[in-house]
């Protein structure tokens, strides 16, 4: 049976970028719990010396040619920013 | 003549050739009918009705002065609001985009608007793919059209319903775990999910990269195979797109199965298979052994294995994926901030929903140190064995039958308080993804309260051609389409 603690699920989202509210935090436990319960049947497999498989397609390496295709229309991206100012992102001082 | 809305895409081509009906004649019947039925079915995060019209007209003048234009012109879609559309919004059902304009257009829609195929709007989904009902949308609830009390599938539940509904007539979704085929399968409609890699990812907001794929969902299997001809192909844009000579899927619409090796795989039929659904799909093997298919029962031990690796990998690709939205360059941001810190935590915990949430975290538990090995390791080496066990038994088999799902269509709250219980709806459908295979979904029956229940046809890599075949065959030589219609049940 795996068993998640508070302090872990709260570790989990701080690396996640989370807030959880208190009756998140228990919801989210149990939740976790049940699926990696179930998750643990990979475990039963016999996966005895097989490797890792990291993608769908045939393990290759795809190349082209290092070159630069400039976006022209700056505005298009810089229209979906929360704050912008004078065609940059906007964000609070970062060095106190 | 025929209600414009009842014809298939090839059917309206056929018409628009003999110019027995206008292009505008097309998008007006279907705007008719979503301003008719999506109060029903709330099958569309964004109509552009309007738009749509106008492009039309412009289409039919274009044609009027007798310029040539390609088949597929003035003919509507729908498309999944994962898919980006420039100028109009991209919202992924979620409230973190629910004002994200993107600058570009997918390479989907690229196609789509190269043909001068015109789109009616963005349908709803689960919030971020995320989900097997479309009940986890930030928007929306969109309803099934054979019972407007329970679920469509999803997610891409709103491409399903829609098509079902007869509000477009054919759709994009995509499919991380089942996302095209289940909701097809809940909705009595025609869903089929490419092999990894035929089509371009370019522009689908990332879930799973290692797992999405883009497809159609349609009326029948040679609407299926047309919207694949449009959309498959090399795409220098995603790596992970192959360089394949270019195939013609209408050349597999051949309605013949003589010889053909189909085989089913008893674990599939077990249990938790509803009997309904089990009775409905040995019918469809008997009416393959009639029309001269050979038929095999064979042991294929892989469906919880890859479940269970699939809920471990998507979720681990998520929260590595979904690490993008943190408030800055687009996307919902908090109003309660005082440090850069604050604007990522914030915008992040209130822009998600709960099912998005959940999974980041369990994605982000088994990537962590400590936990790797033991989850994340083991699911990549279960993806060897499905790969495994799959190619041998297509040295064996052209296709593989199974359910879609287990069940027929839910009701709507009836699971989307369990997590775990939602996932477990997957398990027909994640072990194609899992492998990297196509699998199509078509209808072959209803169930005793009428509802929709579909069979699903695995084949090898880049063997779309063989499901087609064996789908098209069945559909022939059945009548559902004819006998069973959506009633919108209240």
């Amino acid at each position: 049976m795996s068993q998640v603690s508070k302090e872990e699920i709260l570790h989990i989202a701080k690396l996640a970028n989370l807030n959880l509210k208190d009756d998140e935090i228990e919801k989210y436990i149990d939740n976790l719990e049940d699926i990696l319960n179930f998750a643990n049947v990979v475990n039963n497999a016999n996966l005895e010396g097989l490797g890792e498989t990291i993608g769908a397609n045939e393990n290759q390496n795809v190349f082209r040619k290092d070159e630069i295709k400039e976006f022209k229309n700056r505005d298009l991206l810089l229209q979906n920013a929360p704050e912008q100012e004078r065609g940059m992102f906007k964000i609070p001082k970062v060095i106190q | 003549m025929e209600n414009i809305i009842d014809l298939t895409v090839h059917e309206l081509i056929e018409k628009l050739e003999k110019k027995e009906i206008k292009v505008t004649d097309i998008t007006k019947a279907y705007i008719d009918r979503i301003n008719e039925k999506e109060n029903d079915v709330q099958a569309f995060v964004t109509t552009t009705c309007e738009e749509a019209m106008k492009k039309s007209e412009e289409i039919q003048k274009k044609i009027d002065k007798g310029e040539k234009l390609g088949n597929f012109a003035g003919i509507p879609i729908g498309i999944k609001d994962n898919m980006c559309t420039k100028g109009v919004r991209t919202t992924c059902s979620s409230k973190m985009l629910e004002n994200f304009i993107s600058p570009y257009d997918a390479t989907v829609v690229e196609k789509l608007n190269n043909e001068e195929i015109i789109s009616l709007g963005k349908l709803n989904m689960d919030e971020f793919a995320m989900g097997a009902s479309t009940e986890y949308s930030y928007f929306k609830k969109t309803r099934n059209p054979w019972n407007l009390n329970t679920v469509p599938g999803g997610s891409s539940g709103g491409s399903a319903s829609a098509v079902a509904a007869k509000l477009v007539p054919w759709a994009l979704g995509s499919d991380t775990g089942g996302s095209i085929r289940q909701p097809a399968s809940f909705c009595g409609v025609v869903g089929l999910k490419p092999t990894y890699g035929l089509v371009s990812r370019y522009g689908l907001v990332a879930f799973a990269s290692s797992l999405d794929q883009i497809g159609p969902i349609t009326k029948n299997v040679q609407d299926s195979a047309i919207l694949l001809n449009i959309i498959a192909g090399h795409d220098e844009r995603d790596t992970t797109c192959e360089n394949r000579q270019k195939e013609d899927y209408t050349k597999a619409l051949i309605n013949d199965v003589k010889g053909m090796k189909i085989g089913v795989p008893k674990e599939y039929f077990g249990e938790g298979i509803n009997p309904e659904v089990k009775q409905k799909l040995e019918q469809a093997i008997e009416k393959y052994k009639e029309l001269g298919a050979e038929i095999e029962e064979f042991s294929l031990d892989i469906a919880e294995y890859a479940l269970a690796a699939y809920y471990i990998i998507a979720c681990a690709e998520a929260s590595s994926n979904l690490g993008r939205f943190d408030g800055i360059r687009y996307g919902y941001r908090t109003n309660k901030f005082n440090s850069l810190k604050d604007i990522y935590r914030n915008s992040r915990s209130e822009g998600f929903g709960d099912e998005v949430k959940r999974r980041i975290i369990l994605g982000t538990y088994v990537l962590s140190s400590g936990y790797y090995d033991a989850y994340y390791k083991k699911a990549q080496q279960v993806r060897t064995l499905v790969r495994k066990e799959f190619d041998k038994a297509f040295e064996k088999y052209d296709v593989l039958l199974t359910p879609t799902s287990p069940t027929v269509a839910f009701e709507i709250g009836t699971r989307s308080d369990n997590p775990l219980e939602m996932y477990l709806a997957d398990i027909c459908t994640v072990s194609v993804n899992i492998g990297g295979l196509p699998g199509i979904s078509v209808p072959c029956g209803v169930d005793s309260n009428g509802m929709p229940i579909g069979m699903q046809l695995i084949g090898n890599r880049f063997c779309e051609n063989k499901i087609i075949r064996v789908a098209y065959t069945y559909e022939q030589n059945t009548d559902f389409r004819e006998k069973y219609k959506p009633e919108f049940k209240k």
